[in-house]
């Protein structure tokens, strides 16, 4: 299979009160398309900082990131923001949704940033396949935690991404819960063949994926 | 590609949950806007009145006046235009009412002919303005008639002559409430002067022809004609032409002078709105990092926020021109008594045009500022909530600063007559801004560093909440403080004004002045003094003189080149000389040489200084006078630095003695009289004997300006409450925006068990501070303007009046306070849990 994301001697560094701390350390690594890998490690060793880069929502210090054959460090970030919206769906620990829109206008945004025609008609079908269809014009505030990260699932297929990041996305929910949606990720997952890249502390929703990345101070330590 | 009509739809979508809230931001416009249309709507109304009745604002055609008698040449050429003049001599002279015993100085207008022929004298009853003239009888002010108690039938005393008053005077082709409060008019028949004895020679009488011009004669083209001949021979005109200019002119100032208090309130308003979009913006980040998360640009998300400003400043811009146009209907009683026409108020649709235009523009502008700042959001914090973006301003926050400046300079210039003017008051306006802040920062970081820990936790939470993040507290002081110091600053000035006079006629000072009396008077009103027990404090010989040249120069030779530094007024005015050997006391000579006495037949004269610096009249200079006829040439021996707030007859030109003497004069007394019972009782006694002689009062001047400070007072204190109300709304919409993000503090310190009374308590020292802090720096502001105003303008020293202040004070803190606490009201009566479901 063809690699949809690799890394090069990805470096993050910050400086904090004048000495340097370096968050991420020359991390190489590769992604073949329609794969799932998890990245798992203790608080603060990096993995946030490496999806984050990976997703395009931040420049590296050093090193490159290839995202479907586009060296994202060359780009400026509206250009990464295209990147974004072509290419990429995202699902957050905190689910992430647009407080002032319902959950139907929540899973149109990202088609509708791509002019899509039959933008309601395909949110309407992706929140029925979350179990949502009935919930459709309530606001963020109405939904439990759980129907708020269906909603947030929907919008992460809603354009069709070659590549799904997750970052805990069910870290804030009960475990009932959390597997509903583990559940609705991968079911989503194999039926649209998107790339699944996940952070995550849960060693049984990590177990579940092709591959598992270990990080530790910033570096790769093992691959399971 | 910005997908516009996704952006509007992300705009509406964005804001529709927040619609209250941004109103709220944008009604801060409101009061600004509402006020500045009213003012341009007001000054539409105007120009059109003033079209409307240009021809009553003088009554005629054409009016022709001097202060000196009017030659026989210049008659004839007055007789020789085609239609119909009247005649009229105005003077002041001294009214006495019989029945109540009331003595005033007024402005008597014996009148003939049937002015006005445009526009009508008002008059209750009405007929009497048309009857006065054939029975003899006369019109008096109506404040007038209520000062004293007189009505219509009683009788009237002016010199040798009784006469029957007709009719209250209510209104005067041209003439403002102002100028009534300041010279209230008796009109009497001109033919009955004679018999008044009024009218002896050295009277100070002006005498105007109003002409109503056939209907074929150009006025205009006549004036080119005759014009020159009249200006030469010293004589004053007025076509309805000019005299509609000047009335346009007048009302310009006046409107400009207004509208620059409109714009502080819309500046004011501006902050608010500035800081209600900042605290927006900070709100919204983790929305808009979402929205970059999925892909939209910076550009967009930019876009997405200015379309609500846009469209929420052209909903609060439209709102204010529609109250403004309901005040413009206030406005026109409010400002009655310093026009010289009635308004009736019109709608003026391009006074609302700007409105809107200036609204959206004011309102983006300092919206911008808080907007750029949306483009830094980054998309990490999607992920990161800690994240923040690097501290360095954005450049294109001081390319906006620079924006807001330029717009303020541009508006004032529009405003005011010169670059300089507006550059002045776009300083004042920052420089007041920004002491406030400075105060205001200041006072927080005084809390900071002093804080008292082993205060109570109820006063430490309060103080804290003063410098604690998203604290409101420097703008809350800006917007108060800058109301309070407007306020504050008009009471002291007015306390100044008022003060200045009231010690002047303290102590043992000259408080009364006696004038016309004639030569042969003279030591029979010094008697009369006397016997009434009290002090002739001074007594002047005046002589009336005109100047006919300095050096080689007359008015001819400054009409031919205007580049001449010599003001063609130092030509026509009449001046009013004295002559003496010593100088007063309210005199000092800067330069030259004063003996007071002729040196070998060259007469000496001592000069003013400003009049001499402005007119580049050197010392050794030549001044040839025109004293009644026979010409004296004089020589500039010095300059003089006089005191003019000396209640004390101060002159420009000083005579020395041994010159004068023998030519025709009249005299001034200065007198000290102790109170208003003998006052009245020797103003009566000299009327009686003496008609002919005026006084003045200064305790009728101290009404007068009273009455004057008081009607421009209201005018301004009716503008300033757009600020003071600007500064409320911004208050209110400042607290209101603070409930969001008071409600996790509340909801925790209610879970730690803390009680309604506590945070009842924590909210009102809050407010509490900020209210005293805004209040203080606004008076303390306020302090140092007048203090400067005094010093520097008004020469004399100030001492305020701390119980209005007080009361001021007091005002704005209750407000703060109750504004605040009703605000918290729907934290504390409601359970944590429910508030947090609710807000968030």
């Amino acid at each position: 299979m063809a690699t949809l994301l690799s890394t090069e001697h990805l470096s993050k560094s910050y400086t904090s009160g004048g000495s340097k701390l370096t968050v991420l350390d020359n991390v190489n690594l590769q992604v073949e398309e329609g794969s799932t890998m998890a990245i798992v490690g203790p608080s603060g060793s990096g993995k946030t900082t490496l999806l984050g880069l990976c997703a395009g929502l931040d420049s590296a210090s050093s090193g490159s990131v290839v995202l479907n054959g586009i060296r994202l460090e060359t780009l400026t970030e509206d250009q990464r923001a295209e990147v974004r919206n072509q290419y990429i769906g995202f699902i957050f620990q905190n689910f992430q949704l647009l407080p002032t829109l319902t959950a139907l206008e929540n899973v149109m945004v990202p088609m509708e940033l791509r002019k899509q025609s039959n933008v309601k008609a395909r949110a309407i079908e992706l929140l029925d396949k979350v179990g949502l269809k009935d919930r459709s014009h309530h606001y963020p505030v109405q939904l439990s935690g759980g129907e708020q990260q269906r909603v947030s699932l929907a919008r992460a297929f809603a354009n069709t991404p070659r590549i799904l990041f997750a970052d805990e996305p069910t870290g804030n929910l009960d475990a009932e819960t959390s597997e509903r949606i583990e559940n609705l990720i991968f079911s989503l997952n194999e039926e649209a063949g998107t790339t699944l890249i996940l952070v995550t502390h849960n060693q049984d929703l990590a177990a579940r994926t092709n591959r598992i990345v270990r990080i530790k101070g910033g570096k790769l330590v093992n691959e399971i | 590609m910005l997908n516009f009509p996704w952006l509007l739809r992300m705009a509406w979508r964005d804001s529709r949950k927040n619609i209250s809230r941004l109103l709220l931001f944008i009604s801060s416009i409101i009061i600004g806007i509402a006020a500045l249309v009213s003012i341009f709507s007001l000054g539409d109304s105007m120009s059109a009145e003033i079209d409307n009745q240009a021809a009553s604002l003088i009554g005629a055609d054409l009016e022709i006046s001097s202060s000196k008698p009017i030659s026989n040449a210049i008659i004839k050429l007055i007789d020789s235009i085609p239609g119909q003049y009247s005649e009229q001599r105005s003077f002041a002279s001294m009214v006495y009412f019989p029945r109540t015993g009331g003595t005033r100085l007024v402005q008597v207008r014996a009148l003939e002919g049937d002015f006005p022929y445009y526009g009508q004298l008002e008059t209750t009853p009405v007929k009497a303005a048309r009857d006065f003239r054939a029975r003899k009888t006369v019109l008096v002010d109506r404040a007038l008639l209520l000062q004293f108690n007189v009505r219509v039938g009683d009788s009237v005393r002016l010199g040798n002559q009784g006469y029957v008053i007709e009719g209250e005077l209510t209104g005067v082709p041209g003439q403002t409430g102002l100028s009534a409060s300041v010279a209230p008019i008796v009109f009497i028949p001109l033919e009955t002067l004679p018999k008044t004895g009024l009218d002896q020679k050295g009277s100070r009488i002006s005498t105007s022809y109003f002409i109503k011009t056939d209907k074929r004669i150009d006025v205009n083209t006549l004036m080119e004609k005759i014009g020159p001949r009249l200006k030469e021979a010293g004589i004053n005109y007025d076509t309805i032409e000019s005299k509609k200019e000047e009335t346009a002119r007048s009302f310009r100032d006046l409107s400009r002078f207004l509208s620059l208090i409109g714009f502080i309130a819309l500046l004011l308003g501006c902050i608010g709105v500035a800081s209600a979009i900042h605290i927006y913006i900070r709100e919204k980040i983790n929305s808009i990092a979402l929205l970059r998360c999925l892909g939209t640009t910076s550009r967009q998300a930019f876009m997405i926020y200015l379309i609500q400003i846009i469209v929420i400043g052209f909903i609060g811009s439209v709102l204010g021109v529609l109250l403004g146009t309901l005040i413009q209907q206030l406005l026109p009683v409010v400002i009655q008594d310093l026009l010289p026409v009635k308004i009736n108020a019109v709608l003026s649709w391009r006074a609302m045009g700007e409105g809107l235009i200036l609204g959206m523009i004011i309102s983006v502008l300092f919206a911008l500022s808080p907007l750029v700042s949306i483009r830094k959001i980054s998309p990490l914090q999607t992920i990161r909530m800690s994240y923040q973006p690097d501290g360095k301003r954005d450049p294109l926050t001081w390319l906006i600063y620079s924006m807001v400046i330029l717009f303020i300079i541009v508006f004032t210039r529009l405003q005011l007559r010169s670059w300089s003017e507006a550059m002045w008051f776009t300083l004042s306006v920052i420089i007041a801004f920004a002491l406030l802040t400075l105060m205001a920062r200041a006072m927080m970081w005084l809390i900071r560093k002093f804080f008292p820990t082993s205060w109570s936790y109820l006063w430490r939470q309060g103080l804290s909440n003063l410098y604690r993040p998203n604290n409101q507290t420097a703008l809350l002081i800006v917007s108060i403080g800058l109301g309070t110091a407007l306020i504050c600053t008009l009471l002291f000035v007015e306390s100044i004004l008022m003060k200045r006079l009231v010690i002047s006629s303290s102590g043992d000072q000259p408080n009364m002045i006696l004038f016309d009396i004639q030569t042969a008077q003279k030591e029979a009103v010094k008697q009369l003094t006397l016997a009434q027990g009290l002090s002739v404090k001074d007594m002047v010989p005046i002589v009336n003189m005109r100047l006919e040249r300095i050096n080689q120069t007359t008015i001819e030779t400054i009409r031919k080149d205007s580049s001449n530094p010599i003001q063609p007024w130092v030509f026509n005015r009449e001046y009013r000389v004295t002559f003496r050997d010593s100088l007063t006391g309210s005199e000092k000579i800067s330069k030259g040489k004063w003996t007071g006495k002729p040196d070998q037949d060259l007469i000496y004269v001592s000069i003013e200084d400003g009049y001499g610096t402005r007119n580049k009249i050197m010392i050794g200079d030549t001044m040839t006078f025109n004293v009644q006829g026979t010409l004296m040439e004089t020589i500039v021996g010095s300059y003089r630095k006089v005191d003019w707030n000396r209640v004390q007859t101060n002159f420009l030109i000083v005579f020395p003695t041994g010159v004068l003497e023998k030519a025709p004069q009249f005299h001034v007394l200065l007198t000290h009289v102790p109170d208003v019972t003998t006052s009245a009782r020797f103003q009566q006694t000299l009327v009686k004997t003496y008609p002919n002689i005026s006084v003045i009062d200064l305790n009728l001047v101290l009404s007068i300006l009273d009455d004057i400070l008081g009607k421009i007072g209201f005018v301004i204190r009716f503008m300033a409450g757009f600020c003071i109300l600007t500064g409320l709304i911004v208050l209110i919409a400042s607290v209101l925006i603070s409930k969001y993000q008071r409600i996790q503090e509340s909801v925790l310190l209610r879970t730690l068990g803390a009680g309604r009374k506590q945070i009842y308590a924590i909210n009102a020292i809050e407010y509490f501070l900020i209210g005293a802090m805004a209040a203080t720096t606004g008076i303390l502001l306020a302090l140092i303007a007048s203090w400067a105003l005094a010093e520097f303008s008004f020469d004399t020293s100030f001492s305020p009046d701390w119980l209005p202040v007080l009361i001021i004070f007091i005002v704005i803190c209750a407000l703060t306070v109750l504004i605040g606490l009703i605000n918290i009201r729907s934290i504390v009566n409601r359970s944590p849990l429910e508030i947090l479901r609710n807000e968030n």
